[in-house]
C-alpha cells in the first residue's frame, strides 16, 4: 500500500503545488540561473526554485549535504507526515529506506575536484567522502527519521526512482521490512551534465523558449529537458497501514524491469526491452494491457524514446492504447533523471484518486493521432482504476509500475 | 596585530558557520565538545577554516590539545 508521499520539483515544493501546476499545465523549465551557461550549448533546464533548506533540516546537515539529498529529505519528511508516520522504537528495525539517483551527489563531487585543485587536500572538508556518495540521501533519510532497516541506494538512470519503489514493494513482499521510504532524487543541472547530455544530442536546444522545449509525442520535439528534483513515497503492508490506522492513497500492484542490452543512449528500435519491463509489471499485477486505465508515459520529448515508447504501448496494450489517457508529466516537470519515476508514480495515484489525468503540454502535433496524449489540457476520466508508469533510461534500464486505486 | 577579542569573535563566526551554534554562544571558557556539541569531524572543519582566516598552521596532533575556544585564541596569538 501506498500510505504517504512526498515532491520537491521545478513545478512546486510539495505534492500539492506540483500537481496544481500539472493539472494547470505549468511548465517548470526556464532559461538556467543558478550556474553560469556560458558557452554552453543547451541553458535551460527544470530548476527547483526557492528550496528554502532551513525549513527542512539544521544548518549542519544543509551545510553538508548536496541538493539532492536535501530534496530528497524534504520529500520523505512530507510523505511521513502525510502517512501520519512516526519511527518511534518498535517500528524503527521494520523501516528501510531506498531512494534511487541516476547522477547522485554531482555537484558536491564537481566542486570537491575544484576544491582540491584550487586548495589542496586540507581544502576538502572530512564530510566530502560521505556526501559525495550515491548513498547520501539514503544516509541522511535515514539518521534524520531513526529507521534502522535496511538504508540504500538505486541507481539505474533515468528509471532509478521507479526501480527504488519496486525494489521497496519486493522488500515488503519478502518480509525484510514493514515499511519502505522510496523514492528518486537527482540535481543535475550542472554545466558538467549539461554539456555531456548535450554533446550526446539528448537535450532540446529551443534556449529561446524554454517552456515550449519538452514536447513528448509532438513531432517537433528534439530532445529532453534536464530537471531536478525529488518524490518520496511511503509502502507498507495493508496490515502494518491498517494496525496504524493510515489510509491507503492507492496500491501498488506491480513491478517488472528488464535492460535493453543494446546502446548506451539509444533506446532499441523495437523496444524490445521497454516491452519486456511492462510486461512484467502487467504480469506482476495479475492483468492485461485490456485493464490499463492510464498510462504515464516516460515520453521524454527525445526522437527516439517518444516514437518507440508508442509502439511499445500499442504492442502491449493492443487496441487499449486508442481508448485510455496516455499522457507525458515531463512536459511540464522535465526530465528528473532518478527522480523521475517517483514523481511519476505520484501523479499517476493523483490521477487515480481524482479521475484528473495531467496533460501532455506542447503536444501540439501528436506523432500517433490516434492516442489520446491529453494535449495541452487536464482531462477527466471516470472509473479509472489501473494506472502504469514507464520509466526507461540510458544504459537500456527499463522499469514500469502498475499502481491500482483503493 | 589583532586584540583577542577580535579573535574570539572571527572564531565565533565560523564556528556559526560551520555548526549552526549562535556565534553569541561562542565563549572563550567554552568546549568545543562538552559545551558546543562539535563533533571531531567538523572540528576539522573549523580548524582549516582557522588556518585560512588567522594564516597559521594548527598540525593535526595540536588539534586534540584544543580543547576550548580560548584555547584556539591563544595558539593564534602564539602562533601568527
Amino acid at each position: 500500500m501506498v500510505t504517504g508521499y512526498g515532491a520537491v520539483t521545478p513545478l512546486g515544493h510539495s505534492v500539492d503545488e506540483t500537481w496544481t501546476a500539472m493539472l494547470a499545465g505549468r511548465s517548470g523549465i526556464d532559461t538556467v540561473d543558478a550556474i553560469d551557461v556560458t558557452g554552453l550549448g543547451v541553458r535551460i533546464g527544470g530548476q527547483v526554485r526557492g528550496f528554502a533548506p532551513g525549513r527542512y533540516m539544521p544548518p549542519t546537515v544543509s551545510r553538508r549535504a548536496d541538493p539532492y539529498a536535501q530534496y530528497a529529505l524534504a520529500a520523505a519528511l512530507e510523505a511521513c507526515e502525510h502517512a501520519g508516520l512516526v519511527v518511534d522504537d518498535r517500528l524503527a528495525p521494520r523501516v528501510a529506506v531506498i531512494i534511487g539517483s541516476g547522477y547522485g551527489p554531482v555537484g558536491s563531487i564537481y566542486r570537491a575536484a575544484n576544491t582540491l585543485r584550487d586548495k589542496g587536500p586540507r581544502g576538502i572538508g572530512p564530510f566530502t567522502q560521505v556526501t559525495t556518495a550515491m548513498d547520501s540521501a539514503a544516509g541522511e533519510i535515514s539518521m534524520r527519521l531513526g529507521t534502522q532497516g535496511p538504508s540504500r541506494a538505486q541507481s539505474t538512470a533515468c528509471a532509478s526512482g521507479a526501480d527504488a519503489v519496486g525494489a521497496g514493494m519486493r522488500m515488503i513482499g519478502n518480509g525484510e521490512a514493514d515499511i519502505v521510504l522510496a523514492g528518486g532524487a537527482d540535481a543535475c543541472v550542472t554545466a558538467v551534465d549539461l554539456a555531456g547530455s548535450g554533446n550526446a544530442r539528448a537535450l532540446s536546444r529551443r534556449n529561446d523558449d524554454p517552456a515550449a522545449a519538452c514536447r513528448p509525442f509532438d513531432a517537433h520535439r528534439d530532445g529532453f529537458v534536464m530537471s531536478e528534483g525529488a518524490a518520496v513515497v511511503v509502502l507498507e503492508a495493508a496490515e502494518v497501514a491498517d494496525r496504524r490506522g493510515a489510509a491507503p492513497l492507492a496500491e501498488l500492484t506491480g513491478y517488472g524491469a528488464s535492460s535493453d542490452a543494446h546502446h548506451w543512449t539509444a533506446p532499441h528500435p523495437e523496444g524490445r526491452g521497454a516491452c519486456l519491463a511492462v510486461e512484467a509489471a502487467l504480469r506482476d499485477a495479475g492483468i492485461s494491457g485490456a485493464d490499463v486505465d492510464y498510462v504515464n508515459a516516460h515520453g521524454t520529448g527525445t526522437l527516439l524514446n517518444d516514437a518507440v515508447e508508442a509502439a511499445v504501448l500499442r504492442k502491449v496494450l493492443g487496441d487499449r492504447v486508442t481508448r485510455i489517457p496516455v499522457s507525458s508529466t515531463k512536459s511540464m516537470t522535465g526530465h528528473m533523471i532518478g527522480a523521475a519515476g517517483a514523481v511519476e508514480l505520484v501523479a499517476s495515484i493523483q490521477a487515480l484518486r481524482t479521475g484528473d489525468v495531467p496533460p501532455t503540454i506542447n503536444c501540439d502535433e501528436p506523432i500517433a493521432p490516434d492516442i489520446n496524449f491529453v494535449p495541452h489540457r487536464a482531462q477527466h476520466h471516470e472509473r479509472m482504476r489501473i494506472a502504469l508508469s514507464n520509466s526507461f533510461g540510458f544504459g537500456g534500464h527499463n522499469a514500469a509500475l502498475v499502481v491500482r486505486a483503493v | 596585530m589583532p586584540n583577542d577579542t577580535d579573535t574570539l569573535h572571527a572564531i565565533a563566526k565560523i564556528v556559526e558557520e560551520v555548526t549552526g551554534v549562535g556565534s553569541a554562544e561562542v565563549t572563550a571558557e567554552k568546549s568545543f565538545t562538552d559545551d558546543l556539541d562539535i563533533d571531531s569531524l567538523l572540528m576539522v572543519e573549523i580548524t582549516v577554516a582557522v588556518e585560512d582566516r588567522f594564516e597559521v598552521r594548527i598540525p593535526d596532533d595540536r588539534v586534540a590539545e584544543l580543547r576550548t575556544v580560548g584555547d584556539v585564541v591563544s595558539y593564534i596569538a602564539e602562533h601568527q
